[in-house]
């Protein structure tokens, strides 16, 4: 039943990385442009699950060796931690904080504690995905 | 401490996350599960104290000005809610223990219980009616995995339906609230009532209210929109059935009475009436059911039914009494579901069957497990001095003040068939001939029967201590009275 699929290896194994930048691009976009952890972690989805199709779960799975539900929690903990870290300065929930910094090489840089948060989602969504995915896949 | 109202959901919510880690070590889980809700407990008996001395307590996400971030409040009405939540679900988790099985432990369970949790105090707490939405899908969610959680035949079959059900309401419930937004073009839902006094509830308002009578409706089970409840509320273990009968319904009939008493107060002959009509047929839908079965469940079930009816209508009266009425039998009704669905659970346990007709003479080896199930028997049929009296007595007094003779005739006799539904339930199970029961071991038994007495004892106290409870029920039936009071607490700045 294994039929020859050299093609779609050889190119996933470039086109994985296009997309894995491309997410990461997309999560950065998110500072003040369209984009940011959900449509960020969807994209990765993206690659890994083409990864999947290309190989099987069994490889994927050794060159992942995460366990995903374990990324949701990570997730879940820096969303709620950076959502919650405005308690110890008393202002209201999810009051986020944000100023100019500069820094080496990246130059003038606006750093935000909403990014945080967005990494947050980002694993929950990678997590969450990955999770039904391979527990959908794995039965077949 | 301005974040004070979010303790309650932040707590559960932190405890269920940590608990993702830890998903083989159920002895650590069910700690961890004990200890964030007694933690969320305190936070939300200080939340209590805090409502009572300084008002209203209000915030609102993110630091930005009020109708524009998603607020949430806590009023009286809501912090007696969630504490009453949290309190049985610190319970349940404790008859979980020995009722589960650790097949459902090891699929984090308890992380879904403290999801469902957040879920609920969530919905219980927000200010913003988009964010109700949003906890509603929180807490739908969990229970979705707490109802196919074991994967048994019936569960899989029924968890179909009640999915179903809920995605097609939830639908409802956003396109609603779509239609309310372009409207009155705000969420929060004291500026809504402001708008909608503002523009004097047209037509198209009175329409938006009935749809939101038929998403609430749905979740909160009235006639006759309850048709899903009884099969699918039967099919997940007792513990599961306990959380769901006192938490899930009562989500959906608070939503009923925060929207009727702080946006659609201008057409109250309809909208009102309407309210009345349909509880008192849900009244007689759930009498019907609860005499129909010979099974426990069924008939525990059908009687949450009567109950969810029987506060509606104290809501649908909008006078003091009606009011007070409701918010009483509410609370009281939480904690008595909760204490008979364990108690029912034990009778299960011990005889091995859910059919009444295959019991009986448990008394003679059970007598403690009778005499408490009298007792909360009793206090469900609103025998004075237990808790369900003092909220039946004000729904009715309410009920006569506005006129509605029959309404209240039917809550009266609705009474006698919750009394006889649930000494049905005696007299087969207790009295009689001691029919042979399958052994079973006493240690489960006993670790069931400890959060069940201390719940039917909470029941008696509460209906004992009514007289100490009053000033805070006062509070939080003032501010359904008078919605000024929670728009001026969000509005204020």
């Amino acid at each position: 039943m294994r039929t020859n699929d050299v093609i779609l290896q050889t190119t996933t194994k470039v086109v994985f990385f296009i997309i894995f930048l491309f997410a990461i691009h997309i999560f950065f976009a998110g500072h003040y442009t369209p984009g940011g952890g959900f449509v960020g972690g969807l994209l990765t989805t993206g690659a890994l699950v083409l990864l999947l199709l290309a190989f099987d779960l069994k490889t994927v799975q050794k060159a992942l060796p995460f366990n995903f539900v374990i990324v949701i929690g990570i997730g879940l903990l820096l969303a709620l931690g950076t959502a919650a870290g405005s308690i110890l300065f008393n202002v209201p929930f999810f009051t986020h904080a944000f100023d100019d910094f500069t820094l080496p090489l990246f130059g003038e840089t606006s750093l935000h504690t909403a990014m945080l948060f967005d990494a947050g989602v980002y694993l929950v969504v990678v997590g969450s995905a990955m999770t039904i995915i391979q527990s959908i896949g794995g039965d077949a | 401490m301005i974040n004070l109202l979010l303790f309650p959901i932040i707590i559960p919510f932190l405890f269920a996350i940590v608990l993702l880690f830890f998903k083989e070590r159920i002895v650590l889980q069910r700690v961890l599960a004990a200890v964030g809700l007694i933690a969320a407990l305190a936070a939300s008996l200080f939340l209590v104290y805090t409502v009572k001395q300084d008002g209203v307590q209000t915030i609102t996400l993110g630091s930005w000005p009020a109708p524009f971030g998603i607020s949430m409040v806590s009023d009286m009405f809501s912090a007696l809610l969630v504490t009453t939540t949290i309190i049985i679900t610190l319970l349940v988790v404790i008859y979980s223990y020995t009722s589960t099985g650790e097949a459902r432990e090891h699929y984090f369970y308890y992380s879904a219980i403290l999801f469902m949790v957040t879920g609920v105090n969530g919905a219980f707490t927000t200010g913003d009616i988009f964010n109700m939405f949003v906890f509603f899908e929180v807490l739908l969610i969990a229970s979705y995995v707490l109802i196919v959680l074991g994967g048994e035949k019936r569960q899989l079959r029924e968890s179909i339906k009640y999915i179903l059900i809920n995605v097609v309401s939830s639908a409802l419930f956003v396109i609603t609230v779509a239609y309310l937004y372009s409207v009155v073009g705000t969420l929060n839902m004291a500026d809504i009532s402001v708008k909608i006094a503002e523009i004097g509830q047209p037509g198209i308002i009175t329409v938006i209210a009935v749809l939101m009578l038929i998403v609430f409706g749905i979740k909160g089970s009235i006639f006759p929109l309850y048709f899903w409840l009884p099969g699918s509320y039967a099919a997940p273990p007792i513990p599961v059935l306990a959380l769901f009968g006192a938490l899930l319904t009562k989500v959906g009939v608070y939503a009923i009475m925060r929207t009727y008493t702080l946006f659609f107060v201008h057409q109250t002959d309809f909208t009102h009436g309407l309210l009345m009509v349909l509880s008192i047929l849900t009244i007689i839908a759930g009498c019907i059911g609860a005499l129909a079965y010979f099974d426990l469940k069924q008939i525990v079930i059908y009687n949450i039914v009567i109950a969810v009816g029987v506060i509606l209508f104290g809501a649908a009266q909008m006078n003091e009494s009606g009011l007070s009425g409701a918010v009483f039998y509410l609370l009281h009704d939480m904690l008595i579901k909760g204490a008979l669905f364990f108690l029912i659970g034990m009778i299960i346990y011990v005889t091995g069957t859910s059919d009444l007709r295959k019991m009986g003479g448990l008394m003679k080896t059970h007598p403690s497990l009778g005499w408490f199930y009298l007792i909360a028997a009793f206090g469900l049929a609103g025998i004075p001095p237990l808790s369900g009296f003092i909220g039946k007595l004000l729904i009715v007094e309410g009920a006569f003040q506005a006129d509605h003779i029959w309404g209240s005739i039917v809550v009266l006799a609705s009474s006698l068939v919750v009394l006889l539904s649930v000494i049905r339930i005696f007299i087969y199970a207790f009295w009689g001939e001691p029919q042979a029961l399958p052994s079973v071991e006493r240690k489960p038994y006993r670790g069931m029967m400890v959060p069940t007495v201390v719940l039917v004892v909470l029941s008696v106290l509460y209906g004992v201590g009514t007289e100490w409870l009053l000033p805070y029920m006062t509070d939080a039936s003032n501010v359904l009275l008078q919605p000024s009071i929670y728009i001026d607490a969000v509005l204020k700045e």
